[in-house]
C-alpha cells in the first residue's frame, strides 16, 4: 500500500546564468517517507532544495505539496505552507541565544496550538540544547548548531521536512548524534527529503534514494542496494 | 583661533542635541538593518512633520492637536514611502535603491518650498505651537531650555521601549533575525513585508517624535529643515558602527554632542569652522576605527539590530 504524495515534483529544470542546474527532474516524496537525494559536488541536489523553498526561479515543471502548487510562491510563503529546511552550513543566528533561535521556527507554524509543548519537545529531544538555551547559539559546536537548526525546523511542524547535508564539516561521531536525530524524526513519522554527501549511509537509512548527476535523475535506489558500490560509482561518474 | 569656554550650560545643550541626534540615528539605523539601505529622505520625513506642526500653528490648533497631526503625517508619509517606493524596489541593487531615496529626497523638499512660497509667500514658517518648549528654566543653578531636558527624557523612554520590543516580543526577535540573516529568516516563514514595514514604522514614529523635538529647538521650519541635522547623523551612524544599532546611536548621540560642545568652543565669530572641526575629526576616527568608534574589535556583520 502507498500512501498519499507529499511532494510531487514533475519535470523541474533550473537555470543558473544559462547554465542548466536541474533538467527534467520528477520525484516524489510519499506520506511519512525518508527520502535521500545523493550525487557529486554541483549535481544539483542544493538547487533542489532551494527550488522547492522558493528561493531559485524554475523554467519549467511543477512541485506541488499535498496537492498544492508551489512554484512562484515567495520562502516565507512556502515555509507557513508546511515546508521546514535545515538549511546547508545550518545558518543559526549567531549573536541570538538558542532558545531565540528555537523560538523563531515557529514563524514557520501555522496555528500556534500546541507551539510551546513541541519547542519542550525539541528540548528533550536535544538536551544539549536545553542545557545552553540562554547562551549565544555562536557559542555552540558545529553538532550542537546542527541539533539546534533541526530542532528550529521541528517547531515549525512541518508535513515536510528538507534537510540539505546536516553531516557536513561534522565530526564522524557527530554525524552519528545526526543520524539518531533523523532516526527519532522517522519514528515520530515525519516526511523527509534529505539530500546528502554520504551516499551509502544515505541509501542505508532512507527508505528509497535517488542519485542525480549533472542535473539528471540517475537511479532510485532502496537500503538493499546499500553494498552495491559499483552501481552508484557508475551513475556518479557517468556524464 | 580662541578656544571659548565651555561651560555646563553648553554642556547641557550638546547633551539635548546629542538626544535628538542619537534618536535619528536609531530611525536610519532601523530601517538600515533589515534593508540595507541608508535611506537619505529621512531627513524629509522630518521635515514634513515640522511643517504639519508650522500648519497646525498657523491654524491655532492647540499643542496636543498639533501633535497628533504631526505623528498622523510623518507615520503616513512613511508607509507610503516603503509601499511606493522600497518594497517595489527591494529586489534591485543597493545603489539603485540609495538614488531612489536620494530622489524622494528632494522631491519632498522640492514639494515644501514651492507649497510654502505659494501659501506663505516666504521660505519659511515660524511654529508658535511647541515655542514654549523653548523657554529655560534654571536646574542647579544653571539655565537649561525646556527642549533640552524634554529631549533627554524622550529620547531615554524612547531608546527604552524600543530595546523591550526588540528583546521581548516576537516581532522584535523577527527583526533581529532578519537584520543579522534576512534570507534565512524567510526561509523560516517570517515574512519579509512585516518586518520591514514594522521597521519603517517604528522609524517614522521616531522621525515624528524628532520634527517635535527640532521644531522646538529651532521654530522656524524652511525646506532644508532637518538635512543638515541628517548629514551629520548619517556621519555619526557611520562613525559609531552602522552594523549594529547601538553603536549606530552611540554614533549619533556622539555627533551631537560633540557639535554642541564645539560650538561653544568656538568664538562667536568662527563658527562656521564647526563642519571643518567636526568633518577633521571624523576622518581621524575612521582613519583609526574603520568599522566604527563603537564596534566591538575585530567585529564582523554579524548581528544589526
Amino acid at each position: 500500500m502507498t500512501a498519499a504524495p507529499v511532494l510531487e515534483v514533475s519535470g523541474l529544470t533550473v537555470n543558473y546564468g544559462g547554465v542548466a542546474a536541474l533538467r527534467g527532474i520528477t520525484l516524489e516524496v510519499r506520506s511519512g517517507e525518508i527520502v535521500g537525494l545523493i550525487g557529486p559536488n554541483g549535481a544539483g541536489k542544493s538547487t533542489m532544495l532551494h527550488a522547492i523553498m522558493g528561493l531559485v526561479p524554475a523554467q519549467a515543471g511543477e512541485i506541488r505539496l499535498g496537492g498544492s502548487p508551489l512554484l512562484g510562491l515567495a520562502p516565507e510563503r512556502v515555509a507557513r505552507s508546511g515546508v521546514a529546511l535545515v538549511p546547508e552550513g545550518r545558518r543559526i543566528f549567531a549573536g541570538l541565544t538558542v532558545e531565540e533561535n528555537l523560538r523563531l521556527g515557529l514563524a514557520g507554524r501555522r496555528s500556534r496550538e500546541g507551539a510551546e509543548e513541541d519547542v519542550e519537545a525539541v528540548y528533550e529531544l536535544f538536551p544539549i540544547v536545553s542545557e545552553f538555551r540562554r547562551r549565544p547559539a555562536g557559542a555552540l559546536s558545529g553538532g550542537q548548531q546542527q541539533q539546534l537548526a533541526i530542532g528550529r525546523a521541528l517547531v515549525a511542524r512541518p508535513d515536510l521536512l528538507l534537510l540539505d547535508e546536516p553531516s557536513l564539516g561534522l565530526a564522524p561521531k557527530v554525524v552519528d548524534i545526526v543520524f539518531e536525530a533523523l532516526a527519532e524524526i522517522r519514528r515520530r513519522g515525519l516526511t523527509v527529503l534529505l539530500v546528502e554527501q554520504r551516499a551509502q549511509r544515505t541509501v542505508a537509512f532512507a527508505d528509497r534514494t535517488y542519485l542525480i548527476s549533472n542535473g539528471e535523475l540517475r537511479l532510485s535506489l532502496t537500503p538493499a542496494d546499500a553494498g552495491d558500490s559499483a552501481r552508484m560509482v557508475a551513475a556518479y561518474f557517468a556524464a | 583661533m580662541i578656544v571659548a569656554s565651555v561651560d555646563a550650560q553648553a554642556l547641557v545643550d550638546a547633551l539635548g542635541l546629542g538626544a535628538v541626534y542619537a534618536l535619528m540615528a536609531v530611525g536610519i539605523g532601523l530601517v538600515f538593518g533589515v534593508l540595507r539601505l541608508v535611506n537619505f529622505a529621512y531627513g524629509q520625513l522630518i521635515m514634513a512633520g515640522a511643517f504639519t506642526l508650522a500648519y497646525a500653528s498657523r491654524a491655532n490648533w492647540s499643542t496636543w492637536k498639533s501633535i497628533v497631526a504631526c505623528f498622523a503625517v510623518v507615520i503616513g508619509l512613511s508607509l507610503v514611502m516603503e509601499l511606493a517606493v522600497f518594497r517595489p524596489l527591494r529586489t534591485q541593487s543597493p545603489a539603485v535603491m540609495l538614488v531612489a531615496t536620494f530622489a524622494v529626497s528632494f522631491l519632498l523638499q522640492s514639494v515644501a518650498l514651492l507649497t510654502v512660497l505659494k501659501v506663505q509667500g516666504q521660505l519659511g514658517m515660524p511654529v508658535s505651537t511647541v515655542a514654549r518648549l523653548s523657554q529655560a528654566v534654571t536646574v542647579w543653578g544653571v539655565d537649561v531650555r525646556k527642549v533640552t531636558i524634554v529631549s533627554l527624557v524622550v529620547a531615554a523612554l524612547s531608546l527604552g521601549l524600543l530595546a523591550l520590543l526588540l528583546g521581548r516580543t516576537t516581532v522584535g526577535l523577527q527583526m533581529r533575525a532578519a537584520a543579522a540573516d534576512f534570507t534565512t529568516a524567510r526561509l523560516l516563514g517570517i515574512s519579509a513585508n512585516r518586518v520591514i514595514g514594522f521597521a519603517v514604522l517604528l522609524a517614522g514614529v521616531i522621525a515624528a517624535v524628532v520634527a517635535v523635538l527640532l521644531t522646538a529647538r529651532t521654530p522656524y521650519v524652511q525646506s532644508d529643515f532637518a538635512l543638515h541635522d541628517m548629514i551629520y547623523v548619517l556621519v555619526g551612524v557611520v562613525v559609531g558602527g552602522i552594523d549594529r544599532l547601538w553603536t549606530a546611536t552611540l554614533g549619533g548621540f556622539t555627533i551631537g554632542f560633540a557639535s554642541g560642545v564645539i560650538y561653544a568652543a568656538l568664538p562667536s565669530d568662527q563658527t562656521a569652522y564647526l563642519p571643518s572641526v567636526l568633518f577633521a575629526l571624523v576622518i581621524v576616527v575612521l582613519l583609526a576605527r574603520p568599522a566604527g568608534l563603537f564596534a566591538p574589535r575585530g567585529a564582523s556583520t554579524m548581528e544589526r539590530v
